[in-house]
């Protein structure tokens, strides 16, 4: 049957390439440079694995209903965790976000439109 | 007729030479696509006053058309005319083609097409839009069954039952495409309620000409006879599909200019429009309507002839989208009657609009990947009879 | 959101307390309270921004408006064509055909009561504050532009190009459409729209920017006394911007 054949084939393949992937290329953990060590908004093993979920929850509040003042929110990651070298949280693999999303192979969206910088809020007036 | 064979073609040099060269026009849309997804539209001829281009004159053709295209199925499944039979698992398939051509180039066009999955998960009713990605899904899948229980012979007998649903759904979703211009409130080329069924009409007409030529291209290289007389029944029905467009085309602009505030879009679209009015009266009135109803009608026909006339409506087609889309945004808005106005936002002022090549790339990419869906499926489906000649298609006694 | 999604956020803040440090003890307590705090101070549908645009005090010519709108929401002309750069907020220069009366207006996005832009937007990324701002949610905006097509008063703009400068307040990006936000992120502080503020320092004060359902508002009790238009009423959306000498 040539559709199994196929299927075969494709098979051995990813099998092929993905053995080649473990063997020859480890993915060295990423050297992420904590700027201000210490308490950060939630837990580390919350914000690890949550940090999205928070994210979005503020950011439909905040956008859709005017609420500010939350504790977790975009911002207040790059406030904290911007490089104390290039003041962003992009880069390289040393910056925060930059680092870990490069390692763990996760789409960084929020750059697209967000200020990756801190210290770069030109309104007057004192931040929420 | 109960024993028409449908037999899939034979692959030689000239298949997977055309393979190739659809492939290669498959490759260099994928190339424009990724230039606009790197640079984004700065690259295109589009702007913030000519916000759709190319991509969706095109990609709105090809939507309409494969509305049309499906007009031979429903013919034989809905209306009974059972000489069409055979050629309907083309028609639908050529349906389905076309329409994955279509939404191809208009999803890879978006601002955000790495964001398609939001489209299909965050829905407002009230946007035609929205509705569209609902009558465009239904589509395949209705269209998707309806070839499939014609190709399955345990699955014949609910057929007449598909082509129905298909038919309504075809129907339903030309109108949400129309309807698309119809309700921009604050166009003054669009803002009507005719839209809607004149996109209907000229799907008809659109379809039905790329059907016939995929037909008789198809039967050309796989050898296989094509009868005179389902052509010639196809070239009537084509006759009026164009003579009805062009009466859509004609009332719509009448019943535009019988509103003094649109004399202004009228007298562009018609006479000041440039190269825009120029699309309207060679493009879409003398190449897509006159010129193919003079072949159509004038006594002895030949083949050769009806696919020019087939070919002809094709271009006017695109003209037909070209003025509509292109021509539309081109006028400026009005937001103060009665005054000129001038701004750094080009206010007040005829838009102008060249594409660049890489959104034409795009485009062209959307009619590889319809051809290519119809090639392959040829070849690897039992969508085409054998036999196409008058012998093979006429009614048998008893049926 | 739905209620999961806020317990699982609740949770956190929970999680947080538990977690150990002085401070941190502190933290649940402290974020029911701002998250109660911020219920109450986001956008209510008591309120109804809007803005009053005297067209006999502005003045041809000046731009002041634009320039300060370019400033607060970091907009800087696109590499492209000029017709392919974002502008949120225009100067239009008007000659009425039969007289040749000359006037000078800011246009920009109208905020609309009924935003054909938000009728017809696909997903749901256009939408109207409960307070009435109409915004743009470039998180699910997918950059179909049938807003634009749609928008009477051509006030969207599409991004055609990456951004990088932008303010930490308002984000931008490539592939979404933008417009006027009535500087959102002034108002929820308390502060006025940064044109109003600019035009006000040139000493035009042309633009006049309140709650037009509260009674007491200044701009509420000149649009009761003046005679004021809508652009385009005949399309009844009913914007929150309204004009005043046309």
């Amino acid at each position: 049957m040539r559709s199994n054949t196929f299927g075969w084939l494709l098979a051995t393949a990813i099998a092929a390439f993905s053995s080649v992937t473990w063997a020859e290329v480890p993915v060295p953990k990423p050297a992420v440079t904590i700027e201000n060590p210490g308490e950060c908004v939630a837990p580390l093993e919350v914000i690890r694995r949550t940090h999205m979920d928070l994210l979005k929850h503020q950011r439909d509040k905040t956008l859709r209903y005017g609420e500010h003042g939350a504790k977790i929110k975009l911002n207040g990651c790059i406030d904290c965790h911007a490089s104390k070298k290039t003041g962003s949280v992009l880069g390289s693999q040393e910056n925060f976000c930059q680092g870990c999303h490069a390692y763990v192979a996760v789409k960084l969206d929020c750059f697209e439109c967000h200020q990756p910088k801190n210290g770069m809020v030109k309104s007057a007036g004192a931040k929420p | 007729m109960a024993t028409t064979i449908f037999r899939a073609i034979e692959a030689k040099g000239g298949y997977y030479a055309l393979l190739g060269v659809c492939g290669l026009f498959l490759l260099l849309g994928a190339f424009g696509y990724f230039q606009m997804e790197h640079h984004g539209h700065v690259i295109t001829g589009m702007d913030n006053q000519m916000v759709w281009g190319m991509p969706h004159v095109i990609a709105l053709f090809l939507i309409v058309a494969a509305s049309g295209a499906l007009n031979v199925a429903s013919t034989a499944s809905v209306f009974g005319k059972t000489i069409y039979k055979p050629l309907a698992p083309l028609s639908a398939l050529l349906a389905l083609a076309l329409m994955a051509g279509g939404l191809a180039v208009l999803m890879l066009d978006l601002g955000r097409s790495d964001r398609m999955i939001i489209a299909a998960t965050h829905f407002n009713f009230k946007s035609v839009f929205a509705l569209n990605v609902f009558l465009y899904t239904g589509f395949f899948t209705i269209v998707g069954m309806y070839l499939w229980f014609m190709l399955e012979r345990r699955m014949n007998r609910w057929s007449s039952a598909a082509g129905m649903a298909a038919f309504i759904w075809r129907l339903t979703l030309t109108t949400g495409t129309g309807s698309v211009f119809g309700f921009l409130i604050a166009r003054e080329a669009y803002q009507s309620a005719l839209l809607a069924p004149m996109f209907i009409v000229l799907s008809f007409a659109y379809g039905t000409a790329l059907f016939l030529l995929t037909l008789a291209a198809t039967c050309a290289a796989a050898r296989r006879p094509l009868g005179g007389m389902v052509v010639q029944r196809l070239k009537n029905l084509l006759a009026t599909f164009v003579a009805a467009s062009l009466y859509f085309v004609a009332v719509f602009h009448l019943t535009n200019l019988y509103f003094t505030r649109n004399h202004g879009v009228e007298q562009f679209i018609l006479v000041d429009g440039g190269i825009i009015s120029g699309v309207f009266w060679i493009g879409q009135v003398v190449i897509g309507g006159a010129l193919p109803l003079l072949l159509l009608l004038a006594p002895g026909t030949t083949l050769g002839r009806i696919l020019v006339a087939c070919a002809a409506i094709v271009v006017g087609g695109l003209a037909q989208m070209y003025v509509t889309i292109i021509g539309g945004q081109a006028w400026p808005l009005d937001l103060f009657p009665g005054y000129a106005a001038s701004s750094s936002f080009f206010d007040g002022e005829i838009h102008n609009y060249a594409p660049s090549l890489v959104e034409m790339l795009l485009g062209l990419g959307g009619f590889a990947i319809a051809a290519l869906i119809v090639i392959i499926a040829l070849k690897v489906l039992r969508v085409l009879p054998e036999k196409l000649d008058d012998a093979a298609l006429l009614p048998q006694p008893g049926e | 959101m739905s209620d999961h999604t806020r317990r699982k956020f609740l949770g956190a803040a929970g999680l947080t307390g538990l977690a150990g440090s002085g401070l941190a003890a502190l933290a649940p307590g402290v974020h029911l309270i701002s998250l109660a705090a911020a219920h109450a101070n986001g956008a209510s549908s008591k309120v109804r921004w809007g803005m009053l645009v005297d067209t006999t005090r502005c003045a041809s010519g000046c731009n002041a408006c634009v320039t300060a709108c370019a400033t607060e929401n970091a907009i800087q002309p696109g590499t492209g064509r000029p017709a392919q750069s974002s502008q949120w907020i225009r100067k239009i220069e008007l000659n009425e055909f039969k007289t040749g009366r000359a006037l000078s207006l800011p246009m920009m996005c109208q905020h609309c009561e009924q935003p054909p832009c938000v009728d017809v937007c696909p997903t749901g990324a256009s939408f109207k504050r409960a307070d009435g701002i109409v915004l743009v949610d470039r998180h699910i905006c997918i950059g179909c532009r049938y807003c634009m097509m749609a928008c009477p008063y051509k006030a969207r703009s599409f991004v055609h190009e990456p951004l990088t400068e932008q303010n930490p307040e308002v984000p931008r990006g490539k592939g979404c459409v933008e417009s006027c936000t009535l500087c959102v992120q002034r108002i929820d502080k308390g502060q006025q729209p940064a044109c109003v503020e600019a035009c006000t320092k040139n000493g035009r004060s042309a633009m006049l920017f309140g709650d037009l359902n509260d009674p007491a508002s200044e701009i509420a009790k000149r649009i009761a006394t003046t005679p004021t238009s809508q652009v385009r009423a005949d399309l009844r959306l009913n914007p929150g911007v309204r004009y005043q000498g046309i």
